[in-house]
């Protein structure tokens, strides 16, 4: 198995920790896994992104060119790497920024009102999870319960209360992907 | 201790490096290698070290030279432009006979350059550098695993020839997270086998004389031959590089570090279009595994080697290959990373223009 994914949006989004996230969850399962940052001189407001790789097998080039999965968290990072995305594969966006509606006709799409459905949680700053839930709901390729466990280890200074906030906005994303998928299924 | 840790690059220099004894961190910021002094200033206080930010790279490097000079294990990591910066020291060191361990994570040059990844120091890592008849070890680990398991062996190769050792790496290696596990246990710094040609004080003992300055001719020759002596030796003993498929490959890719992952993406492509496509990626460019490439030249099999770089380790494949089989050259610059596409094509072309191609063509963009 191997499974290629970019995330992106705007420095501050958490889009990095969705990704480490990611990848600490596909170590836990016993997975290669790499983890890379767009690196450069910008820092919040900047666009940031990172690629994710989680395989079977020993892992080649850590850049993804042709991802299986886009999470787009802002509009730019939608039209930058929708058009990347391998023919089947799947692409999350933040509806709440996002007020175009993907082209391709190709690829699985979940729309997911992540920054408004953070806000309504509490706090804005949970979007990511709310995307990274529907991720999990969508693909399956880690469990949430890996997720779940790797939230201390990659963020440790997080509170409790924090940590539950954040486990709630991951829960709500998968119900909205799962609800989103079932649609999808019974159009088609 | 056997548990997987995710970390970065950068960071599992670091930790390597405490764990191989090293007790004295000196540099200087740049990025993209920042992680490992903030990692250093973080975990050497914690055991009894000591981290200094110094004012420039070339007072840190010449701190790596005293701590040297004493004995210590010791170590300085810095980016292309200011590696440049400690050439001069690196040049002492190496005239002075000390071992050290010299991270550095390249970035595109020449100048300031960017700050993305780049292979374009492959010829001052490899060639010298500073001035006069001297080699560093050259490391170029290609995975965070690696990256730590290179500082380890870096010290103990340093160790071994009194000689200072370079983890050559690069932007991406340093900034990407993978796991890495620390299999062995933490070397015991009093454990360490003594230095006496150290100067830790010459009570009870004559004094030593740690130094690069040689004025009289017989002498410099004497030490001019004693370091070429250690550099064969190297080319003996420590040569190291990972082949992968090439006993009856179409092509073989050479590529190092971040590059011959993606080359590894790129076979694992052609593969599966029916191309047999093999990798040998050095592990040691100095000293380089030249005569693994000529063994497999005798075949006559094509050769395409792959850099972040307009083409510089080419150059020892070709002196390696010695014109046995036809060598081309595909690399790319400013901080861009080849898509495994990218170097499939290039793969195909090679093939295609096997009987005309001239040898280490540049291709054309």
């Amino acid at each position: 198995m191997l499974e290629e994914i970019i995330i992106a949006g705007f420095g501050g989004q958490g889009i990095m920790v969705m990704g480490r996230l990611l990848a600490h969850a596909g170590m836990v399962e016993g997975r290669n896994v790499s983890w890379i940052p767009s690196y450069g001189p910008e820092m919040r407001g900047g666009t940031a992104n990172c690629c994710v790789v989680i395989s079977s097998d020993p892992i080649g080039s850590p850049v993804v060119a042709e991802p299986d999965t886009v999470i787009a968290m802002n509009r730019p990072s939608l039209e930058k790497f929708a058009p990347s995305i391998k023919p089947s594969g799947l692409l999350i966006y933040n509806s709440s920024l996002i007020d175009i509606v993907p082209e391709r006709q190709d690829i699985t799409v979940i729309a997911v009102r992540a920054s408004g459905i953070a806000s309504e949680l509490g706090d804005i700053r949970a979007a990511n999870m709310v995307a990274l839930g529907a991720y999990l709901r969508a693909r399956g390729v880690v469990s949430r319960e890996a997720v779940v466990d790797s939230i201390r280890a990659v963020m440790p200074k997080l509170s409790q209360s924090l940590i539950d906030l954040n486990v709630k906005a991951l829960d709500k994303g998968m119900d909205i992907a799962g609800d989103q998928l079932m649609i999808s299924e019974s159009i088609s | 201790m056997s548990e997987r840790l995710l970390m970065k690059g950068n960071e599992a220099v670091g930790e390597a490096a405490i764990r191989a004894g090293c007790r004295l961190f000196f540099g200087y910021p740049i990025t993209p290698q920042n992680e490992i002094p903030e990692y250093m200033s973080r975990r050497l206080p914690e055991v009894g070290g000591v981290f200094l930010q110094a004012e420039s790279e070339i007072a840190a490097i010449n701190m790596v030279y005293g701590a040297a000079g004493a004995g210590a294990r010791v170590m300085t990591s810095s980016s292309s432009p200011g590696i440049s910066l400690k050439m001069e020291g690196i040049s002492y060191i190496a005239g002075a006979e000390l071992p050290c361990v010299i991270v550095n994570m390249v970035r595109g040059g020449p100048g300031l350059g960017g700050i993305q990844p780049a292979q374009s120091d492959y010829f001052q890592a490899t060639k010298g550098g500073g001035h006069g008849d001297y080699r560093m070890l050259v490391l170029a680990p290609a995975s965070v695993q690696e990256m730590a398991d290179c500082t380890a062996d870096a010290f103990e190769l340093a160790d071994k020839y009194r000689n200072p050792v370079m983890v050559l790496g690069d932007g991406a290696l340093g900034q990407m997270m993978e796991p890495v596990t620390f299999s062995k246990p933490p070397v015991s710094v009093s454990e360490l086998p003594p230095k006496p040609w150290a100067t830790t004080g010459a009570r009870g003992r004559a004094p030593n004389i740690v130094n690069s300055l040689h004025l009289e001719n017989e002498e410099l020759e004497k030490l001019n031959l004693r370091l070429e002596a250690k550099y064969r030796r190297m080319k003996s003993e420590d040569v190291r590089a990972e082949v992968i498929d090439c006993d009856d490959a179409d092509v073989i890719l050479v590529a190092y570090g971040t590059m011959s992952r993606v080359c590894r993406s790129a076979a694992n492509m052609a593969r599966s279009a029916g191309l047999r496509v093999g990798i040998v990626r050095p592990i040691t460019l100095f000293p380089f595994p030249s005569e693994i490439l000529s063994e497999l030249a005798k075949k006559g099999v094509p050769f395409l080697v792959v850099e972040l770089s307009l083409g510089q380790m080419v150059e020892d494949v070709k002196l390696a290959v010695n014109g046995a089989s036809p060598v081309q050259f595909y690399g790319r610059t400013g901080g861009f990373l080849p898509t495994p596409k990218e170097i499939l094509a290039r793969m195909e072309s090679v093939l295609k223009d096997r009987s005309q191609a001239p040898c280490g063509a540049v291709p054309e963009r």
